[in-house]
């Protein structure tokens, strides 16, 4: 059992060891979002409105930006010597994942002490669930960046990915205009989209409006994703390659 | 301690690899000599586990690398030739972390530690983050981190690319003691023949087979005489005229004649009579690796 866990958790404490020695990481990807939010929110005059999206866009940049470093970490980095080692490769997906969805959710967390602008007032009790419900989308987004990384050769590709699929994906989740106003197939597109269901679980732990679909169904919905994304991460790497994995 | 049968890797349509064989005994210091894309990296990938090969078998202290991978990658220390370090972590921090790969821990990793660092000549650089390190250093950190586990066998992907002579003689000393003092078996991929002359066996790999094999003196053995090596404007026509008058076969490569010849010195007077005006220059020496390449495959290495 140790020899599970103990690669897993030594590749965490890796990620969190690296990220507190590039500290400058944090502004990088806590800053655009609040930037992003700060001129549509009060150009529009609705910081509440934009508030969750712009915290599920600071989380997923986190865990994009934490996923991209295998692509060239398994080529020239720690992961080599990992592909290597007797440590299971579910293992080593599970530190991974662990560390990167964690530090995800601390930039998320810092983008939390921005929520007394958006007009969000709620006790410190309910702040337990957002807290939660932010650590679940960190998960499930940081398993959707591993998905996508692992099979990718350059990071180049990565790129075409955040612009063609991420962002667009992020776009039509109710982050920038509610299910209730949308039309036709991006209608469509949001119903099957799983961020709609992160946004909403957001909106209704903070209390916000545009918190459609309903607070059972996101919290499903969501997990359910981030459980395949787990899942099909650790199937993906333990798979035996007749190319190089690295 | 190395058995490789039949070894053949395609990527597509391109044969990486075909049969290889060879055996490592237990304590040598093996190479694999050959041009970057000769195959010597689909072998190395093959038996550090990383890829399965289309056909054929590899097995490392009697583990099979595709039945059992994890018992291989209990026995077998990897360095690669890029980087494997965490730039951002201590020389100990990496450490501790590898150590934790193979599940060891406690007061054991310490003294491991301990004793790979003292090893390598890395004490007082424990403390030291990757990133401000050498790069002679760094490939020895590399080296500590590959031994930590006590492997039975250390592979070794073209450790010294990228290094300066002086690091690069550093990287062989301490090659030379692991076999020595610790009786590690050592595989060594390398294009480098200064690298390679220092190997007890080696293997010549071109086109993804092995063209020659046996200890570097072996090898320099199957040319008798001397290599005779004369530039020339016209090399086509000098060879030519060369095979047409003392009956010999000439080899060219990078636009010189190169003769395999006894008594070379004579030899030199006799061309240089028999054509004047068409020789640039003439070059004697004792037959090399390089020259064994060149007789096997018509190519050269670097």
């Amino acid at each position: 059992m140790s020899n599970f866990f103990l690669p897993a958790a030594t590749l965490w404490q890796r990620e969190l060891v690296r990220f507190w020695r590039q500290k400058s990481r944090v502004l990088g990807v806590v800053a655009s979002p609040l930037v992003f939010w700060l001129l549509i929110g009060y150009g529009s005059n609705d910081l509440g409105r934009f508030y969750s999206g712009a915290l599920v866009l600071t989380v997923m940049f986190s865990a994009i930006f934490s996923t991209i470093s295998i692509i060239e970490d398994r080529r020239e980095g720690f992961l080599l010597s990992m592909l290597v080692s007797p440590a299971p490769r579910t293992s080593m997906v599970l530190g991974k994942i662990m560390g990167a969805a964690t530090l995800a959710w601390i930039q998320g967390l810092i983008f939390l002490a921005f929520a007394p602008l958006a007009g969000v007032r709620i006790g410190l009790m309910e702040l337990l669930p957002v807290v939660a419900a932010i650590l679940l989308i960190s998960f499930t987004l940081t398993g959707l960046g591993f998905v996508i990384a692992w099979r990718m050769e350059s990071t180049s590709g990565f790129h075409a990915i955040m612009n063609l699929l991420l962002v667009p994906m992020w776009m039509v989740s109710g982050s920038l205009f509610p299910m209730a106003t949308a039309h036709g197939w991006v209608k469509a597109i949001m119903w099957v989209n799983p961020l709609t269901y992160s946004i909403a679980l957001l909106n209704h732990t903070l209390r916000l409006p545009n918190a459609a679909p309903g607070a059972v169904v996101s919290l499903i919905v969501t997990a359910a994703f981030g459980l395949v994304l787990l899942l099909a991460s650790g199937w993906m790497a333990a798979r035996k390659s007749v190319r190089s994995a690295a | 301690m190395i058995q490789v049968e039949n070894l053949t890797h395609r990527y597509g349509d391109r044969l990486a690899l075909s049969n290889v064989g060879f055996e490592v005994k237990k304590g040598e210091i093996f190479g694999l000599l050959g041009p970057n894309g000769g195959g010597k990296s689909t072998l190395f990938r093959i038996l550090s586990t990383m890829m399965v090969p289309t056909a054929g078998r590899a097995s490392i202290a009697g583990c099979d690398v595709v039945r059992d991978p994890a018992g291989v990658r209990r026995r077998v220390g990897v360095v690669f030739q890029s980087q494997s370090l965490d730039r951002a972590l201590t020389v100990d921090e990496n450490l501790r972390a590898q150590g934790h790969l193979h599940g060891l821990k406690g007061a054991d990793l310490r003294a491991r530690m301990e004793r790979v660092t003292e090893r390598l000549g890395l004490a007082d650089r424990r403390k030291d983050i990757v990133e401000t390190l050498s790069g002679g250093l760094r490939r020895r950190v590399e080296i500590a981190k590959a031994l930590l586990h006590g492997p039975q066998v250390l592979l070794m992907d073209e450790a010294s690319t990228g290094l300066d002579p002086a690091a690069r003689r550093d990287l062989s000393r301490n090659v030379e003691s692991l076999r020595e003092k610790e009786g590690v078996t050592i595989l060594l991929t390398t294009h480098i023949l200064e690298e390679a002359g220092r190997c007890d066996r080696l293997a010549l790999l071109h086109r993804g087979a092995i063209v020659a094999e046996g200890s570097p003196a072996a090898l320099r053995a199957r040319i008798g005489g001397d290599v005779v090596v004369l530039e020339a404007a016209d090399a086509q026509a000098l060879a030519f005229a060369i095979e047409q008058r003392f009956g010999l076969h000439p080899s060219i490569l990078d636009g010189a004649v190169r003769v395999e010849i006894e008594n070379g010195h004579r030899f030199i007077t006799d061309v240089v009579e028999a054509f004047p005006g068409a020789i640039d220059s003439v070059g004697l020496h004792k037959p090399t690796l390089e020259d064994v390449f060149v007789r096997e495959t018509g190519a050269g290495i670097e």
